[in-house]
């Protein structure tokens, strides 16, 4: 039984509809920006993404090389743990699936590690089957360093902070290894819908 | 509660079991209407570790959901919900191996004031430095007490930055925390940098600061800003 704020009425202004807002969160027009440390500018000719790990075989694009594959685009809404929701988010981007084509892998779990040091980790089975993106524009222009750019991973059924900013590719583990935010006390796993923002939820 | 500027009010709160916290961290405050409407909003802890009580310092956002109640309608003996202490990479370090540099806009000051109070209370000589960048005068949080602090002379030093309007006697800084001013106030080679406040804030010190050649790794970022909090 929550206590009740004496007094409290709360803003119920915002008309999205409940069912699209995990709970705890609020609807937002704005686009906030959090992260660690300074925004990385990684030009682009020295950008390359990466799949290493627990594979057969590395794999590595150059900038163009992963333009060139085919991408799509995509509408998610987005939760950020620091209580912001964002309805209705245009991405363009390359399907994980697509990155992960023909990996041969025993892995089941991946640290994604990107410009400036952050990483973070996921299992396999939550940026496959159509459910990730590495993201390369935003409202239809290119991705601002400031969100990411060039490249960002875009998990949208998870927390934000695993929607991993300024990607340089993904490293297959064998076990869940915590990433930046998950060793700084955040949830493991990060399910909005189950409130999952810190070690213990 | 008390009132530290026309627009920021620190509450102090007697939390039951609280585990204790270090300078930096925050916690998320969750008010509840009589009806079960929640609203959540994360606030940093004011007050340095092992105090009595913890303490928040609030900036009144005019269209905020949270802020406004706690700043005018909440009053001494009212109960909210309070779960942390949450964050372990904005949080001061008692052993950094050199000198520190604070940079707060705003109400971004809070995190950095406790630091600079938990400075205080373990008897800390590391040199630090403090640039607190706000509109005026009057926007100055905690202004008495960084008053008392600069004069200890135990190494904390402070600089203020009025940037719309300054009092007529004003002798201080008076333009943004750009890389211009960075270059005259920061220490050559931090061993670390904790930058807070409003998001455009951070993203030009942070950039300013790398561009004036300090290592990326050793500057921490925490932005927040008005969207809607």
């Amino acid at each position: 039984m929550p206590i009740i704020s004496r007094g409290f009425k709360g803003r119920r202004g915002d008309d999205a509809p409940r069912d699209r807002v995990p709970p705890g969160q609020y609807v937002t027009d704005d686009f906030p920006v959090l992260s660690a440390g300074p925004t990385p500018h990684t030009p682009l000719d020295q950008w390359d993404f990466a799949i290493g790990g627990e594979v057969d075989e590395p794999l590595r694009w150059s900038w163009d090389e992963f333009r060139a594959l085919p991408s799509e685009s995509i509408t998610v809404d987005i939760s950020c743990v620091t209580k912001w929701t964002k309805l209705d988010t245009i991405w363009e981007g390359v399907p994980v699936d697509a990155l992960l084509k023909g990996v041969e892998t025993s892995a089941e779990y991946l640290t994604a590690f990107c410009d400036g040091g952050y990483t973070t980790n996921l299992p396999l089975a939550d940026v496959t089957d159509g459910k990730a993106w590495v993201a390369f524009a935003y409202d239809g222009e290119p991705l601002e360093p400031e969100h990411g750019g060039p490249a960002r991973l875009l998990v949208p059924h998870l927390y934000f902070w695993k929607s991993a900013k300024w990607v340089r590719g993904l490293r297959l583990t064998e076990t869940d290894e915590p990433g930046f935010w998950e060793s700084n006390g955040y949830h493991i796993y990060g399910d909005p819908w189950q409130e999952q923002r810190y070690w213990g939820d | 509660m008390w009132a530290e500027t026309n627009r920021v009010k620190t509450l102090a709160l007697d939390v039951q079991d609280w585990p204790g916290h270090r300078a930096g961290q925050h916690v998320d405050v969750r008010l509840t209407a009589d009806d079960g409407y929640q609203a959540q909003r994360s606030y940093s802890i004011a007050s340095p570790a092992g105090g009595p009580r913890v303490e928040l310092t609030v900036e009144r956002i005019d269209d905020g959901e949270v802020s406004p109640y706690l700043t005018e309608e909440a009053h001494a003996g009212d109960r909210f919900e309070l779960r942390g202490p949450v964050g372990g990479y904005f949080v001061w370090d008692p052993d950094p191996g050199g000198p520190v540099l604070l940079v707060g806009g705003g109400s971004g000051v809070v995190p950095l004031m406790a630091m600079v109070r938990q400075r205080a209370t373990n008897h800390d000589v590391v040199p630090t430095r403090l640039l607190y960048s706000a509109r005026t005068l009057e926007d100055v949080i905690y202004r008495d007490e960084l008053e008392r602090y600069r004069k200890r002379g135990d190494g904390l030093e402070i600089v203020f930055t009025l940037t719309r309007e300054q009092p007529p006697d004003w002798t201080g800084y008076s333009r943004r925390v750009d890389r211009q001013l960075l270059s005259k106030v920061a220490p050559d080679d931090p061993a670390l940098t904790f930058v807070c406040g409003p998001t455009p804030f951070v993203e030009a010190v942070a950039e300013a600061l790398v561009g004036l050649g300090h290592e990326s790794s050793r500057i921490k970022t925490e932005r927040f800003g008005p969207t809607g909090g």
